[in-house]
């Protein structure tokens, strides 16, 4: 073989450059997916034109049977709820992903690679979170164009965007621990309908809770979907929703740390373990 | 090159005892093995004899529960990042991202060795025209063919100029084309002084392309040497003929056993496989002289045959001695492919279920003591599975 001179990065790695390592390996591999999200329309498609999709539905369909009372009228109480509910579906993508490559044996390819250990499921959240992002933005944008409009000023609006794409990047830890987890693409894509569903539309998303059998309430009360939605809710209206956002914005802090704590470790022991 | 590399006399590859199972499965068994630097070592063993479980513990993927094993003087559990930096591995199926270019991909594997943006550009290009994927260089990895991808696979696995490369399988999967051009590229590897470790299931892949070969069988090395002396323990040439009538199988099997038992303590049991009737015998150095005389046996004995050939031995032979059955066997869905060995394939179909007396008294013969008895607890692992 013609010589190129081996790079420095095969030496040794010193305590230093470590973490320099680990944020360009991140960066390296955050690219790669961005690069391969961008190449296959199919993918833009789904995570962007099945949102806007809801956003119709649910504004010209259903939104005129839902009686609710916030200011602005439904299409201002549904487009919180659907960037959540769009937060948590983009993570089918990460699920269904690292399935796929787990299968191809793209990790194990990385795995046996000198490179930041952390840096193959930080690059894909990364990544993920990038994707999700734009899709947030993008739902924002056609809800203007369908109606919704901020009613509490643009701090509150960033915080909006920003709390549901933390949230999203709690799912997305599920998501990625259910991917490696199971392994098998198909699979992964059933399992996600099985907990998604029902988390994102048994909760304040799209209808009001109150409007529920009890026993539906009894769960759509107390889980993170509804507190996230809520909070968000809280955000872009302000006025009559201001005092419901701190029992909601701490509740939900609660459930994403919560969240985050157990099922981070979970996702890096079986990427860890997965073969 | 190659006769500057191990002057410390320290192996590339050095496995001692390994073992790993999983849950009640035991996937290795004890296995023992050395490959000097610049060498090919083939690995050759059936589906689930363990070859990609050695792979996955030598590459890091995988820690084993017992033993050791050293690459390039790395331990692989102690020293994991140094052997990361040493290795290459290029797995069963195409490791890339097949939605990006073929030089999209290398250059990101570059990245991720820390080559600057202009060596990693510059080592994509250098591996494309090697692997003569220059022309696709910039089409998505999906248009290419099998062979195109796998070649993609195995130049992404030397981006880091590995010093070790382990290849799973290579060509499993591939046309016999695409397999040939295969064969190229690693003769053209070994040439440049990597030190390889092939696994196979091929038995004239590892023959084509290995110095020395080992054969695992349920988690053992079961014979270890070169080509050559893998073949000699069959016992030198062999007779080989087809009983059409499906009846008289015993017969001919019994009427040449003699043929065997040559002076020159050579050669072996007869093989017969009773459903397509083909007979096989070793016969040491006595070539022709025992062709004669199989001919003669086989008439007086009134025994009609087709097809009666003197051959050199080939690794079939060599593994059905060792093993007392076929090395390709069907046994997993996958590796349901055609190859240039129908035959064997035949032969494999039959599996352990129709395993003889006579086959095991055979194997035994031919295998040395202390794999003797290790084989025998094999069978029975063989047996209690199925």
């Amino acid at each position: 073989m013609t010589a190129v001179t081996v790079p420095a990065g095969v030496e040794a790695p010193r305590l230093g450059s470590r973490i320099r390592w680990g944020v360009s390996d991140t960066l390296t591999l955050t690219r790669r997916s961005l690069l391969v999200w961008l190449r296959v329309p199919a993918y833009l498609m789904f995570t962007v034109i099945q949102p806007v999709m809801f956003v119709l539905l649910f504004r010209y369909v259903f939104g005129g049977a839902i009686p609710v009372n916030v200011p602005g009228g439904y299409v201002n109480y549904l487009i919180p709820g659907i960037i959540a509910q769009t937060a948590a579906f983009a993570t089918f993508g990460t699920a269904i992903v690292l399935a796929q490559e787990l299968k191809k044996g793209v990790i194990d390819r990385l795995k046996s690679m000198p490179i930041a250990r952390s840096a193959v499921l930080t690059g894909r959240l990364v990544a993920d979170t990038g994707r999700m992002l734009v899709t947030i933005l993008i739902i924002v944008g056609v809800g203007y164009a369908v109606g919704f409009r901020f009613l509490n000023g643009f701090g509150p609006a960033v915080a909006m965007v920003v709390l549901a794409t933390v949230f999203g990047v709690a799912i997305a830890c599920i998501s990625a621990y259910t991917g490696l987890a199971i392994g098998d693409e198909e699979s992964v894509q059933a399992f996600g309908m099985i907990w998604l569903f029902p988390l994102t539309f048994v909760s304040s998303a799209f209808v009001p809770i109150a409007s529920m059998p009890g026993w539906l309430q009894a769960f759509a009360n107390h889980q993170p979907v509804t507190f996230v939605v809520n909070a968000m809710r809280a955000m872009a209206l302000g006025g009559q929703l201001e005092p419901t956002l701190w029992p909601n914005l701490w509740r939900s802090l609660i459930w994403l740390a919560g969240i985050f704590i157990v099922f981070l470790p979970l996702a890096v022991r079986a990427y860890r373990r997965a073969s | 090159m190659s006769q500057f590399n191990g002057v410390d006399g320290q192996p590339a590859i050095l496995v001692e005892g390994l073992t790993k199972s999983f849950g009640e499965v035991r996937a290795l068994r004890g296995i023992d093995l050395s490959v000097p630097r610049g060498t090919v070592l083939g690995v050759l063993g059936p589906n689930g004899a363990g070859k990609t479980t050695m792979v996955r513990i030598l590459t890091t993927l995988l820690l084993p529960d017992g033993g050791r094993a050293v690459v390039e003087g790395h331990d692989v559990v102690r020293q994991a990042a140094a052997v990361r930096r040493s290795i290459g591995l290029a797995g069963q199926s195409a490791a890339i991202q097949e939605e990006l270019t073929g030089r999209e991909n290398l250059e990101i594997i570059g990245r991720l060795y820390h080559l600057r943006r202009s060596q990693a550009r510059s080592r994509a290009v250098e591996l494309l025209e090697q692997f003569e994927l220059a022309d696709a260089a910039d089409r998505a990895a999906k248009t290419y063919s099998g062979g195109m991808q796998r070649r993609l696979d195995l130049a992404a696995s030397l981006v880091g100029q590995p010093r070790v490369l382990f290849l799973d399988e290579p060509t499993t999967g591939l046309d016999p084309r695409a397999r040939l051009g295969m064969w190229d590229v690693i003769r053209s590897l070994a040439a440049a002084g990597t030190t390889l470790l092939l696994t196979t299931q091929y038995l004239d892949e590892a023959d084509e392309l290995a110095n020395e070969i080992v054969v695992i069988d349920h988690g053992l090395v079961i014979a270890a040497g070169t080509s050559e002396e893998l073949k000699n323990r069959v016992g030198g040439d062999v007779i080989e003929f087809t009983v059409p009538d499906r009846h008289r199988v015993g017969d001919a099997v019994a009427a040449i056993a003699p043929l065997g038992k040559g002076e020159d303590e050579v050669g072996g049991e007869p093989h017969a496989d009773p459903e397509t009737g083909v007979v096989s015998v070793g016969v040491g150095s006595r070539g022709s002289d025992a062709l004669t005389e199989a001919v003669r046996i086989l008439d007086g004995a009134g025994i009609a045959t087709r097809g009666l050939t003197l051959r050199r031995p080939s690794l079939d032979d060599v593994f059905l001695a060792l093993t007392g059955h076929a090395a390709e066997e069907e046994d997993q869905p996958g590796s349901r492919r055609r190859g240039p060995r129908g035959r064997r394939r035949a032969d494999g179909d039959r599996a352990d279920g129709d395993r003889t007396d006579g086959d095991r008294t055979d194997s035994d013969r031919t295998d040395s003591d202390r794999t003797d008895s290790d084989r025998t607890g094999s069978e029975e692992i063989a047996r209690s599975a199925s």
